[in-house]
């Protein structure tokens, strides 16, 4: 009997976590369906009507489309040189034993640690000196050159599991050291590029510090340096708000939703080791 | 002058430049290493090195000036506005992660046991629970922002409909609810991955042992606080580490719901958000670089020196086990 309980506790609790989890985002997304009014009169009640109002008029009067096109390009830039940089290293580091090879490994571990919001002052007069600053350029850079150390990391990690007797047989048929890489190496490590991917993804997709420091032009803004604008600017309509923060939110949910594994093992995997 | 080649010379030279060119292609190899170590050390270890050394500097705007050692650091401790404003920061990142420690950790070992436990839809709490991380933190900041507003917030909407309105508050309005409010829209946050971390730590721990010290008699409690948690301490003690080292670099939450001012009347304000005043702010006047490098220099020795030290508190502790 008391073993019964217990267990209708525990359904209890974790419901209710569950429901403290889900309730303000479901709040989030059904807000941005409603009119002002109605947020302001009932904010815990249903929309009367499935209305994209909110959604056209904040995509054509406030300019969000621009910043979801910004998003979708640094996003997509940095992931992409992340991932290729970072194997390339990693490929480096696992298949050819050059004797500093263990120190830079090292070197680069280092970076996993760095508090790099400490660093931007310096980063600020590094992107002064380049002429980058309010450029989406000085964004990738930013991100590549962070997402770097993890991608070594898992990278490394994944190819010291591959068999070095496909690449040998390779180079006897011929192939150089990145025809290897492209043709043998590459094909095989998607479930590594899909975890590294998806952590930088979601990091870059939601990174709101560097896009307030280093950007100025209004038509630059990524979306949380837009939904940040809407919120000084718009701060009395609360459907355009919230409309905004589904905007922002979506694409991750709903990739979650299609690949909960991998971002579950994703953003778990650089804590454990 | 020319010289006569001969067959012998003509075929040498040929030869070396062969070597060469081969020497040459050797050496391409390292291109495969080149760029992430040029863009790793330009754009992340450079930064951290100059901050360290510009703390050391006078500064007028951009300009450096003389090297003045540790004078920025000896300001930022003793003049005023800038120590009561470093002591105040540094207590309320000081409350932020114990916050965190009591409302997030302790919380999510618990739902973690619960899960790991005999029990159905795993994969479902699992998944629910870890849902805010995938938010941005400026959209936590003002989803709640929204949520917890006085007058028209679904919070308060929420306490009045129950009957329960003497509790309704202005949560982010008032010095006394403010900060403790942000903790907690904190924990909501990270919470999820807590409970992930957690859980994949108490999965390492095999059942056997469980069912030899049922055998010998133990009670469920003993069991807890006997095995399960010195076994997942490795899982705790990374949970520990990030916390801390979340909770003195938190900026974005506060930034969002407050501001830069980390109002009201800075009862939100943490050292990262003064640091953010300092460095592009008009606190420090022309010497914005000086004094905020010798922050962020303040910052980054807290936090790597307490990241060891909870490294050593537990591995000791997991020797003594």
């Amino acid at each position: 009997m008391t073993v019964r309980l217990g267990q209708y506790a525990k359904y209890a609790i974790l419901l209710l976590f569950a429901f403290l989890a889900l309730y303000p985002i479901f709040l989030m997304i059904v807000s941005s369906f409603k009119s002002n009014m109605e947020i302001l009169t009932s904010p815990l009640g249903l929309p009367h009507s499935l209305s994209l109002e909110n959604y056209t008029e904040v995509w054509g009067r406030v300019n969000f489309g621009t910043y979801v096109w910004n998003s979708m390009y640094v996003s997509g830039l940095s992931v992409f040189f992340i991932l290729f940089i970072s194997s390339l290293a990693a490929f480096y580091l696992s298949r050819y034993s050059f004797r500093w090879n263990p120190y830079v490994l090292f070197f680069f571990m280092l970076g996993l640690m760095l508090p790099m919001k400490l660093a931007i002052l310096p980063l600020y007069m590094i992107m002064l000196q380049l002429h980058l600053l309010d450029t989406l350029t000085s964004l990738v850079i930013l991100y590549v050159a962070g997402g770097i150390p993890f991608g070594v990391f898992v990278f490394y990690g994944f190819f010291k599991t591959l068999p070095t007797e496909l690449d040998q047989s390779a180079r006897l048929d011929g192939c150089n050291g990145f025809q290897v890489y492209y043709k043998i190496i590459l094909p095989l490590m998607k479930p590594a590029l899909a975890t590294v991917g998806i952590v930088h993804l979601i990091g870059v997709w939601n990174d709101f510090f560097y896009p307030l420091i280093f950007l100025k032009s209004e038509e630059l803004s990524t979306i949380p340096l837009g939904v940040l604008a809407l919120f000084g600017e718009y701060d009395t309509e609360w459907n355009l708000l919230f409309a905004s923060l589904t905007i922002s939110s979506l694409p991750m949910i709903i990739a979650f939703l299609f690949a909960s594994k991998q971002f579950i093992e994703g953003l778990t995997s650089g804590a454990i080791k | 002058m020319s010289m006569p080649v001969t067959d012998k010379t003509a075929a040498a030279k040929k030869e070396s430049a062969k070597v060469r060119r081969g020497n040459w292609k050797k050496h391409l190899v390292h291109l495969f290493l080149l760029p992430a170590l040029l863009f790793y050390i330009w754009f992340q270890i450079y930064p951290i090195f100059s901050a360290f050394l510009n703390s050391f500097f006078a500064w007028d705007g951009l300009k450096r000036g003389a090297f003045i050692g540790l004078e920025n650091f000896v300001r930022l401790f003793t003049e005023s506005p800038f120590q009561e404003t470093f002591f105040r920061g540094l207590a309320h990142n000081v409350i932020f992660f114990i916050g965190i420690v009591l409302t997030k950790l302790v919380v999510a070992f618990v739902l973690a046991l619960f899960i790991n436990s005999k029990i159905r839809g795993k994969e479902f709490f699992k998944m629910v629970i870890f849902m805010p991380k995938l938010l941005s933190v400026i959209v936590v900041g003002f989803l709640f922002s929204l949520i917890l507003n006085p007058t028209y917030g679904a919070l308060n909407t929420f306490l009045k409909f129950i009957g329960l309105e003497e509790l309704a508050r202005p949560w982010l309005g008032s010095p006394d609810t403010a900060l403790y409010t942000i903790i907690l829209v904190n924990s909501w946050y990270g919470l999820g991955f807590a409970v992930l971390i957690f859980l994949a730590g108490l999965q390492a721990i095999p059942s056997e042992i469980y069912d030899a010290a049922k055998i010998d008699g133990a009670s469920g409690l003993t069991m807890l606080w006997r095995m399960t948690v010195p076994l997942a301490m490795p899982s705790i003690m990374v949970m520990t580490i990030l916390s801390f080292i979340g909770a003195f670099e938190t900026f974005e939450l506060i930034f969002a719901m407050q501001g830069s001012q980390a109002g009201p009347y800075y009862s939100t304000d943490v050292l990262a958000t003064y640091f953010y005043r300092l460095a592009f702010g008009s606190v420090a006047g022309g010497e914005s670089i000086g004094l905020g490098s010798a922050l962020a220099v303040v910052l980054f020795l807290m936090i790597s020196s307490a990241t060891a030290i909870l490294l050593f508190f537990f591995r000791r502790k997991e020797y003594e086990q």
